[in-house]
């Protein structure tokens, strides 16, 4: 006797792969006279070549610097970073700037997706948007920092933002100090993103 | 929705997989993934809160073994077919295969009426609000009270914004909570500061 346990059709269809899927949208779009090839061009260069955490380093270095631009900086970050000619898009309508001090360090994560201003501090790495940072950093911050290697001391107060909303957020690390002095270019090269994020300090 | 995307203090998880200067792109897929839901944005096929909707409508199990970019691809495909940009079978004939798309969408709601304006110093309270459609407060601050920090602009308000509900702008405030009050004898100790809508809030005595 044969049991026929496939009766939908659907159930034997194998699933298209991503790279399928994308193209499958593309080109429908684009067959639509809505030029997505185009669209995806120019949002690709900036997704790998605009929005990268130098462009976050260099308001890092210059806050550093430039106690005038510091305070500009904390008081309206989207401001500030406009002065170096940093886009922010129309939707993150404020940047919140989290200052680091030897006894309070600041801490971003985004539990509901993954937000971040990245076109300040670029485009969050595969870990921020992994369950487990989304899950844990927010409850065990302490613990999850000390496994990420950054073991802070007792007396340190930990500060985790997490972005819920549309306004974004981005730390101001502290200078280390035996870089006091240096050029703003060199002290541009020392900044990373983890710091920015606030998961390293420098 | 309380869906699985609300992962803030779920227990179980293992260690965070960290790399340093981990990249953001591993394939040129994720890459026109990220343009192509940007692009739809900018052509106003769909909004960001939309967009995020339809990222948590995904069913629990796609979920949780998608990645950050199949999640994206997931919902830019979902609201195409859902707004009649393109149908389904022919995302699927193109694609040569199935393509699975996110559920339904609930209702949405509009502004809470008798909105209060808090300034910094207030202490506040989350409401107790069980919301079907998109909604922006994470469930670990439901009910629990904190204290203003800052105010931001004005912004759309999701729980509409994500339903084509009209609604009024409002301004969010971030507000900080105590991991022992989010989850005590249970957390490390830290402050956690959370971006609020002002519908999410009431004045705490
Ligand atoms: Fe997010």
């Amino acid at each position: 006797m044969t049991t026929n346990l496939a009766t939908d059709s659907s159930v034997l269809q194998r699933s298209a792969s991503m790279p399928q899927r994308v193209d499958a949208i593309q080109s429908a779009l684009d067959e639509r006279g809505m030029h997505a090839t185009e669209g995806v061009e120019e949002l690709s260069h900036l997704a790998l070549d605009e929005w990268v955490p130098r462009n976050g380093a260099r308001v890092v270095a210059r806050a550093w610097i430039d106690p005038a631009f510091r305070e500009r900086l904390l008081a309206n970050g989207r401001a500030a970073v406009t002065e170096l000619g940093i886009p922010m898009p129309k939707h993150h309508r404020h940047l919140v700037v989290l200052e680091n001090t030897p006894t309070v360090q600041n801490v971003i994560c985004c539990t509901l997706c993954s937000c971040t201003a990245f076109t300040v501090i670029g485009l969050p790495p595969d870990w921020y948007k992994d369950l487990e940072y989304r899950a844990r950093v927010v409850r065990e911050s302490r613990t999850v920092l000390k496994e990420m290697g950054l073991d802070l001391a007792p007396e340190v107060e930990i500060r985790v933002w997490d972005t819920t909303a549309d306004t974004r957020y981005m730390v101001l690390p502290a200078q280390p100090p035996e870089t006091i002095g240096w050029p703003e270019e060199k002290l541009v090269d020392i900044v990373t993103r983890d710091s920015m994020i606030g998961v390293a300090r420098l | 929705m309380d869906g699985m995307h609300d992962l803030g203090g779920k227990q179980g998880f293992g260690p965070v997989r960290y790399a340093l200067n981990a990249p953001a792109f591993h394939a040129d897929w994720e890459v026109r993934a990220n343009s192509l839901y940007a692009y739809a944005v900018r052509l106003g096929i769909f909004n960001m809160d939309e967009y995020r909707h339809a990222i948590e409508r995904m069913e629990p199990r796609h979920y949780l073994t998608a990645s950050y970019y199949e999640r994206s691809l997931t919902s830019l495909l979902t609201l195409c077919v859902e707004k009649g940009v393109v149908p389904r079978e022919e995302l699927e004939r193109r694609a040569q295969g199935a393509i699975p798309l996110a559920t339904p969408s609930a209702p949405g709601r509009t502004n809470v009426p008798a909105r209060e304006h808090f300034k910094v110093g207030d202490r506040v309270r989350v409401r107790s609000d069980y919301v079907p459609g998109h909604v922006r407060m994470p469930g670990y601050i439901r009910g629990k009270t904190g204290v203003v920090v800052s105010e931001s602009p004005a912004y759309p308000f999701p729980d509409a914004h994500a339903h084509g509900v009209e609604a009024q702008d409002e301004p969010t405030f971030d507000v900080r909570f105590r991991s022992e009050d989010l989850w005590p004898n249970s957390s490390d100790a830290a402050l956690v500061h959370v971006a609020v809508f002002q519908s999410y809030l009431e004045r705490a005595g």
